[in-house]
């Protein structure tokens, strides 16, 4: 399940319901991970852009791994402004034992940041700041870059 | 036609152009000075499948996306 919110993500809403969503299913563990927008460097918050159709993609290979291993994934992201201390990011894996699901959520949101298909912007100052020094290319950029 | 779409933070908007491969596209794209820098560090799509190699054949109605470096969560 994907799932994508303008603005700031309602985590109770969605960690509750999704336990919920599971809890006949026979599965030990539920293993959330929840991203907060830190106060840090003067920002006000953070915005994101995400290019849906590839997201989508990248997140059905996720659900197909996940299979394989008896477990289920879920993920939650919101697209444009989420501010200091508010959410932006919830990844969470359900599976019959705890290995499977701790492994899986540090797969999951390691291979989220190289590759997920997200730009995030700074805001600050009432400017919309690409994030580009934190930002990580996807494996096998810059072909076009290769003509003489 | 092949549709060129610029993700994410590049303030470009789509062009179309004729192109049989995507070198061809590498070529005309090199010549746009606004766009240079990215090429070097964007992530290449053609139909929402990322690609490796500048011999990918394209044909009409194809979609080539560039993807700049990403940060997610």
């Amino acid at each position: 399940m994907l799932e994508l919110y303008e603005n700031a993500l309602d985590v109770p809403e969605i960690l509750s319901r999704w336990y919920r969503d599971e809890a006949q299913n026979n599965y030990g563990a539920y293993l959330p991970f929840v991203g907060t927008v830190r106060d840090e460097g003067g920002i006000e918050g953070l915005s994101f852009d995400i290019y849906e159709p590839m997201l989508e993609r990248w997140f059905q290979r996720w659900q197909a791994q996940a299979k394989r291993e008896g477990a289920v994934v879920k993920m939650a992201h919101s697209k444009g402004d989420v501010m200091v201390h508010e959410s932006s990011y919830i990844a969470a894996v359900f599976s019959p034992k705890r290995r499977v699901a701790l492994t899986l959520i540090n797969a999951f949101v390691e291979e989220f940041k190289a590759s997920a298909p997200i730009w995030k912007y700074d805001l600050k100052n009432g400017a919309r700041i690409y994030a580009k020094e934190r930002s990580t290319p996807i494996a096998g950029s810059g072909i076009l870059g290769e003509t003489p | 036609m092949v549709r060129i779409e610029f993700l994410g933070p590049i303030a470009k908007e789509s062009v179309e152009m004729e192109a049989t491969n995507l070198k061809e596209v590498a070529n005309r794209l090199s010549d746009e000075s606004e766009i240079k820098e990215w090429l070097q560090i964007c992530a290449v799509a053609v139909n929402d499948t990322l690609v490796s190699s500048l011999d990918t054949p394209l044909k009409s109605g194809d979609r080539v996306s560039l993807l700049p470096p990403v940060c997610g969560g």
